[in-house]
């Protein structure tokens, strides 16, 4: 096994043993509380493993999955943009109005929605990229207050501006409907539920921040500041630069993550829109060790689960335990990763003083 | 150094002290008096009426635990995002002690609860050296989920649901003072001097004794607790020794640490005494303010807190002043909407005033911002008669951002907060 093979390995080892560890944890919470979790995990396997399930969790884990990768391109240079939340409520809101008010043909009038969505969720995270680069202030703060911000923002244009009125005794607060021209058919029908189709999209999206990060010249400049920002600057990568252009992809992608549940399934923002997601896509991205094939499986993990967990309030098992399962997998991700992390920096340390000892070895050898 | 360069320092942070108290007196003068004159001239009694006030004070009183509560941490060292997430376990121990054993349980198991998620907060940053937003954003998570899932176990069936716990009935003393505010004494009615002067309307002296009066009718114990907490925590922090090894957790482990502090010791206790704080915020919330746990009570209370701390400067009295301007701004959208509209009366005004005194001073960008809103603020009002609520929802989280852009060269956060301390491996 080469060192780099068992690296890797060692990476793998994280998360696979955080789930089994949260696994562990619940079972004890489900035996405190006089349940027998074998039975339980049982009859989840048994309801997860459903057709109907599968495609469930797919279409669930999509928005996930989106928000994880916003949050991630901040992550791999230390920028923690925690105004998801805003930024995709805000961009939700904003391009199902816009969506609504125009007429297009089909393809345009979702590229159309999703440019909108783009453009304002990276106008919102703008905010605070601009506020960090410009006025020093720490995007962390500004981003909790912009995610306040937003809410009380949509809630008022919601309100006062982009509903649609009120039909009859109906009660829920909407935007226009989007015409069929700027939804999106799903995918396929299995086991009687839909497959939507923006998976497609997400996936494009997932290949898409890989090449950005792993590929190009921005990649490695945005990768260089986040391990070591001196090294990144002194090699050409110009600081605040990469702080707004981040935060902006980062906001833009942020957008994104309502446009599966627009696309497909409500056809208008709605205060139905789940709420949360953008602090899920933070939990998503750190378990997914900000990689998108790594936020991918967590994404599918966490959204699994919570589909899987339906049946057990069928069975009389309170099936909000799974909230505690997620968050010892969250907790132990973290701590765990931050400890390997520190192994194999120590053992690379080592490598590299083994490396020098050699050269300088036969440095001596040639010279005597 | 020298003993002479000490002194001059010391002269120096003296005269700088007294400088910021002027200041402050300076502006708490031109709101009472401004607002008394806008009060006056509009028309709108709760601008400046004692059950404002008196509300205010109960608004402003998690908000501020929790700004305290982020000082402590951050004052050590440790930014603190799940001040949140321990303000929900604090609403939820808080009720259910408050539920099986009474609510002085109430608030010690409210307190417990925080500081279970400060516990945490602590073992993950501090011991392992976890990143400490990353670690804050999970216990928020974390705090939300076992919430819910203690709910579903202890209140649904039981006079509650996953989502609720049953009514909490508080007896925890209440206290008026008596003579000044008509407060029992030995069971004795005592006069209501100030809220007879407050019923006479007197320009600027009924105002003021509404002011004092809001401060001193039907206070909850936590509520006094709470205020001397303020002093408490400056004499604490500025004036121990312990406060002083605290703080230099914060300020440069290293050099603490090599002067013999144990620096792991104080971030700990930095973090707990925060959560604690926090504990206390969602106890308070349960006990006093609602009467029963609700899922998603805290509202961002915990966020606001933070805010309020950084609008304060990472100071005590700082974080009161804020705490106090935003429980105002929370009390004025729930008892009048009259008051709100010629609150913007009042901001106008201050604009213009602090625009011109930048001009006066040659900060001609300043100046002609402030001017220009200022201007544009006494517009709105001029032309509307309402403000939205979502408005007054989002004034603290937009004065804070006003605040970090205008003035962030101002104000002055410990100088290694947020930046994790490992023993003997110094970061330059």
């Amino acid at each position: 096994m080469s060192k780099r093979f068992r690296i890797r390995l060692l990476w793998l080892l994280v998360p696979v043993s955080a789930v089994v560890l949260a696994f562990g944890v619940s079972s004890l919470v489900l035996i405190a509380i006089g349940e027998n979790p074998i039975s339980a995990f049982r009859s989840m396997f048994r309801y997860g493993s459903q057709q109907n399930s599968l495609v469930s969790t797919v279409n669930r884990a999509v928005p996930l999955y989106v928000a994880g990768l916003a949050v991630a391109i901040g992550f791999k240079m230390n920028l923690f943009n925690i105004g998801v939340e805003g930024q995709y409520r805000l961009a939700a809101l904003l391009s199902a109005a816009a969506g609504a008010a125009v007429v297009l043909p089909a393809p345009l009038h979702v590229a159309f929605i999703m440019l909108v969505a783009m453009a304002v969720g990276a106008g919102w995270a703008g905010i605070a990229g601009v506020l960090k680069v410009k006025r020093g202030v720490h995007e962390v703060v500004s981003t909790i207050m912009l995610n306040s911000i937003a809410t009380g923002v949509t809630a008022y244009l919601l309100a006062n501006y982009l509903r649609k009125p009120r039909v009859g005794s109906e009660l829920l607060l909407a935007t226009h409907p989007i015409p069929a021209s700027g939804q999106l058919p799903p995918l396929a029908v299995i086991g009687g539920e839909e497959l939507r189709s923006f998976v497609l999209i997400a996936v494009a999206l997932g290949v898409l921040v890989y090449v950005l990060i792993w590929r190009t010249r921005f990649g490695y400049d945005l990768r260089a500041s986040g391990i070591n920002p001196d090294a990144a600057r002194a090699s050409g990568a110009d600081p605040n630069r990469m702080i707004l252009t981040t935060m902006l992809i980062s906001g833009a992608i942020a957008g994104l993550i309502g446009m599966g549940d627009l696309f497909g399934f409500f056809h208008a923002y709605t205060l139905d829109f789940p709420v949360g997601l953008g602090f899920d896509g933070i939990a998503v991205a750190l378990v997914g060790l900000n990689h998108p094939v790594g936020i991918a499986i967590a994404a599918m993990v966490f959204s699994w689960v919570d589909r899987a967990a339906q049946i057990l309030d069928l069975e009389g098992v309170p099936k909000e335990v799974i909230i505690i399962t997620k968050g010892v997998i969250i907790l132990s991700v973290v701590i765990a990763y931050e400890v390997v992390r520190r192994l194999v920096q120590a053992q690379e340390v080592k490598n590299a003083a083994e490396e020098t000892r050699r050269l300088e070895e036969r440095e001596e050898a040639v010279a005597a | 150094m020298s003993w002479g360069g000490g002194d001059t320092a010391l002269a120096q942070a003296t005269q700088g002290r007294r400088l910021e108290a002027r200041r402050m007196l300076f502006l708490l003068g031109w709101v009472i008096i401004l607002l008394s004159a806008v009060r006056w001239a509009t028309g709108a009694p709760d601008l400046t009426s004692s059950g404002t006030y008196g509300a205010s004070l109960r608004l402003a009183v998690p908000i501020l635990l929790a700004g305290l509560g982020g000082l402590y941490a951050e004052r050590t060292g440790v930014v603190n995002i799940g001040l949140e997430g321990m303000m929900i376990l604090g609403t939820w121990f808080g009720a259910w002690g408050g539920v099986q054993f009474g609510p002085w349980w109430g608030v010690v198991l409210g307190i417990t609860g925080g500081m279970l998620g400060g516990l945490v907060h602590a073992v993950a940053t501090i011991t392992f050296g976890v990143n400490q937003i990353v670690s804050g954003v999970a216990i928020n998570i974390l705090a939300a989920g076992v919430a819910r899932f203690l709910s579903v176990i202890a209140f649904t069936g039981h006079g509650g649901g996953a989502t609720q716990s049953p009514q909490v009935t508080s007896s925890l003393p209440r206290l008026t003072v008596p003579v000044l505010a008509g407060g029992k004494f030995f069971g004795w009615q005592s006069p209501d001097v100030l809220g007879w002067l407050e019923q006479k309307h007197w320009y600027l002296l009924s105002d003021t004794s509404a002011m004092f009066r809001g401060f001193m009718v039907d206070l909850s114990i936590l509520t006094v607790i709470t205020l001397l907490l303020v002093p408490g925590t400056y004499l604490f922090l500025w004036r121990t020794r312990l406060g002083l090894r605290m703080r230099s957790a914060g300020e440069n482990p290293w050099a603490a640490e090599s002067l013999g502090v144990r620096v792991y010791t104080m971030k700990y206790l930095g973090v707990l005494i925060s959560g604690a704080l926090a504990g206390l915020a969602g106890a308070f919330l349960v006990l006093e303010a609602a009467g029963i746990y609700r899922e998603g009570q805290t509202g961002g209370r915990g966020f606001i807190g933070l805010a309020a701390m950084i609008f304060g400067n990472w100071r005590p009295s700082g974080v009161a002043a804020a705490a106090g301007l935003f429980g105002y701004a929370d009390a004025l959208n729930l008892r009048s909407a009259d008051a709100v509209h010629a609150l913007l009366l009042f901001v106008g005004i201050s604009l213009t005033a602090l625009g011109i005194w930048y001009l006066y001073r040659r900060r001609f960008t300043g100046g002609v911002v402030s001017v220009l809103i200022g201007g544009l603020v006494f517009l709105w009002f001029a032309v509307t008669d309402a403000v939205p609520d979502q408005f007054i929802f989002i004034t603290p989280y937009v004065a804070t951002l006003v605040v970090l852009a205008v003035a962030s060269q101002r104000l002055r956060m410990p100088t290694y907060d947020g930046i994790p301390f490992r023993k003997g491996e110094q970061i330059s």
